[in-house]
């Protein structure tokens, strides 16, 4: 039965994408939408029988024997525990209610079949990456997302920024693969498996607590990881990717594809548990990563720029709890900030639609009445951001993080968080107030046409704003049974001065945000307009100028070389032929000019030289 | 037929024979290209015969008759393509005819 329902889950949309990615063309708006959302939607009732009959421990499918030499004989298999379940449950439910608000996004838009198919086999990869019980079928999840990534953020491909944010995102997530790549080579060098349960056995048994190899395996699997989570430094793909359909930042640079790498250190947590040193680092780069992206957030002004900046910092947390050894918090917050994120793309997206496409800060406000579902939805989501207390989602699992942080001892890591937490306040703030309050600053934003249908429109909306309340943090079912005990299991001393201290730093930022942004907003215009704070927005809104740097260490001196190579001298030689043989074919095109009296004198003039070199060579001998 | 020696129809069949070379390579009208080219056969005609006379050899006067079929043959064939030139271009200008873009 279990094994029915979960073969299900990620064949159906496997399914949905292989009809409508063969279709051809022959599927119309209607039928694509209908096959693409019923293929996820039974995707989503498969997980859920799934998790009805779950036992409770871990249970593994061979699906089949890939080769079978000798004693070598790996198979490829899904796994099913408490953590696969978690990850299948965000990824058809969320993925679902994405995909159902999309029908109503996307109409009349063209190649709508292409869209479908892409968003099935996003689901389906991203299935398998959570599924798979070893390394390379992960592998396989892990780029077929990468690809289908590719295809979503390039899909108004007639624009050709779109077509560069969609390459950008392949290459530098590809980056991170080829790390995980070698991480994976090493692992399967050392350890002679890539059986996922079989690597967490036999890793402490080969390899010392912080030794070279274990630290290089999760240093490279850790590379992998940055990519895919767009963490500093190789976060430069995300913001760039919001050029795809608000749907699929919603789906994937929110709820699913971004929170891989995360998934994949919490699955991998007895490798990095072998490397101190590594995860000392991973605490680093989400703590590093959540405060860089803070702050550009706060200096964006389309609306879905702050929301990717906003994501990269709470994978941030995430990061941060992983470092610290909390990997149940992590997968919490993974889970909450899919509800919540995927909350604020969607009303993101019902405000650009209503708005005939307007997404620029400084040209939409004053819409909360015209648009009340949508800004409910971001007061919902926005609320969760921030984790206000006790009523929000997100509140449990950023409390929990910076609990288990400050509990584990981390003081630097837990005071950054917490900073972190000051400026979600404060962008979020910035998002909201500059979308729904004030005056309209267009005519978009005077004139918007609010979404009607209450099932494709208002229905997904309504379930992830409940989600994102305490609500959400209740389903969360616990993943201490998969994970190594957590950092607090030893020490509850503090716990009542961190909750002050936790709520004391979301309502500062939220009461900062508020005097900022209502009593002195001229004042703050006027500062960021010239001196020291028209720098610093310059810095924050070019996101501490990590594109410039990249670009002009790699990406320049990468086209000059290819520059370079274009005139390549050997190639020279391999044409020579060609050469030659064009200029032949000129002089005898000249030859054939068409004259009968040309051709006359020439044959002529041969055989008179033909006829007087006999005379010359024989006639002395005759 | 003792009277003319060997030399004078050789040096006759090559006056003929260069006088329809000059007329291939300088005339520009098809009509007398063609005529050229019969004059040319008969120049190599006539030094066959001239040979054969002078060595009391049968085999040149059975290779004038050869010639003279080809001859033939060669004025239907380039007449009839000639009419047909005529046909469609209205003149027999060999540079008029010449549709190639060399």
């Amino acid at each position: 039965m279990m094994m029915a329902a979960t073969l299900l889950s990620f064949l159906l949309p496997l399914a949905g994408a292989i009809v409508l990615g063969f279709s051809g063309g022959r599927l119309g708006p209607r039928a694509s939408a209908a096959i693409g959302v019923g293929s996820v939607g039974l995707a989503a009732l498969a997980t859920a029988w799934a998790l009805l009959t779950f036992s409770g421990d871990s249970q593994g499918f061979t699906l089949w024997t890939w080769v079978s030499v000798g004693e070598f004989q790996p198979t490829m298999g899904v796994v099913v525990d408490r953590l696969s379940l978690v990850m299948m449950s965000i990824i058809t439910g969320v993925g679902f209610l994405i995909h159902l608000f999309a029908v109503w996004y996307m109409v009349g838009d063209a190649g709508i079949t292409r869209f479908y198919a892409w968003m099935n086999l996003f689901v389906f990869s991203m299935l398998v990456l959570v599924l798979a019980d070893n390394l390379l079928l992960l592998f396989l999840g892990w780029e077929g997302v990468g690809l289908c990534s590719y295809g979503l953020i390039g899909y108004y491909y007639q624009n050709e920024a779109n077509g560069r944010a969609a390459f950008k995102a392949f290459i530098v997530t590809r980056t991170g693969d080829v790390f995980l790549a070698l991480g994976l080579f090493l692992i399967f060098v050392e350890l002679g498996t890539l059986d996922i349960g079989l690597v967490l056995e036999q890793a402490p048994r080969v390899w010392a607590e912080g030794s070279v190899t274990a630290n290089l395996a999760a240093l490279l699997v850790l590379g992998g990881a940055l990519g895919k989570s767009a963490q500093v430094p190789l976060h430069t793909w995300l913001p760039d990717a919001m050029a795809g359909p608000t749907p699929v930042s919603a789906l994937i640079h929110a709820a699913t594809m971004v929170t891989a790498g995360v998934y994949l250190i919490a699955r991998l947590n007895g490798l990095f548990l072998l490397a101190p040193d590594v995860m000392w680092l991973v605490g680093i780069i989400g703590a590093l990563s959540l405060l860089l992206a803070a702050f550009a957030a706060l200096a964006q002004t389309d609306i879905k720029r702050v929301l990717a900046y906003s994501t990269m910092s709470q994978i941030g947390y995430m990061f941060l709890a992983l470092g610290v050894g909390a990997f149940d918090a992590a997968i919490f917050h993974l889970m909450t900030h899919a509800f919540f994120k995927a909350l604020l793309f969607l009303s993101a997206g019902a405000v650009i639609i209503s708005c005939h496409h307007e997404q620029d800060l400084s040209r939409l406000g004053g819409l909360w009445r015209k648009l009340p579902v949508a800004y409910a939805g971001f007061l919902a989501g926005g609320a969760s951001l921030v984790a206000l207390p006790l009523v929000t989602a997100g509140f449990f699992s950023k409390d929990e993080i910076l609990w288990q942080a400050m509990a584990s001892g981390h003081y630097g890591l837990f005071a950054a968080g917490l900073t972190g937490a000051v400026l979600t306040g404060l962008y979020t703030v910035r998002l909201i107030l500059g979308i729904f309050h004030g005056q309209p600053r267009s005519d978009h934003a005077r004139h918007p046409r609010p979404g009607t249908s209450p099932l494709r429109h208002h229905l997904p909306l309504a379930i992830l704003a409940v989600l994102s309340t305490f609500v959400g943090a209740w389903l969360y079912p616990g993943l201490e049974v998969v994970f190594p005990p957590r950092p607090d299991d030893a020490t509850n001393a503090g716990h009542t001065l961190f909750q002050f201290l936790a709520t004391g730093a979301v309502l500062a930022g939220l009461a900062l945000a508020g005097w900022l942004f209502l009593a002195r907003r001229r004042w703050l215009d006027a500062k960021v307009g010239r001196g020291l704070g028209a720098r610093l927005w310059i810095l924050f809104n070019r996101a501490w100028g990590f594109d410039a740097l990249f670009d002009r260490t790699l990406v320049r001196p990468w086209q000059t070389l290819v520059r370079v190579l274009r005139f390549d001298f050997i190639n020279l030689g391999m044409n020579l032929p060609a050469v030659i043989a064009r200029l032949c074919n000129a002089g005898l095109v000249r030859s054939q000019d068409g004259q009968l009296r040309t051709y006359a004198k020439v044959m002529v003039f041969g055989a008179t030289v033909i006829l007087v070199g006999l005379v010359m060579t024989q006639g002395g001998g005759a | 037929m003792t009277g003319i020696p060997m030399e004078h129809g050789l040096i006759l069949a090559v006056i003929l024979f260069s006088l329809g070379l000059a007329g291939l390579m300088l005339r520009r009208s098809m009509l007398f290209v063609l005529m050229s080219l019969e004059v040319m056969l008969n120049a190599a005609a006539l030094a066959f015969v001239v040979g054969s006379t002078a060595w009391n050899q049968p085999e040149g006067q059975a290779m004038f008759l050869l010639v003279i079929t080809l001859a033939a043959a060669e004025a239907s064939v380039g007449l009839a393509l000639m009419i047909q030139l005529y046909q469609r271009f209205r003149s027999l200008e060999l540079h008029e005819v010449s549709r190639m873009r060399g």
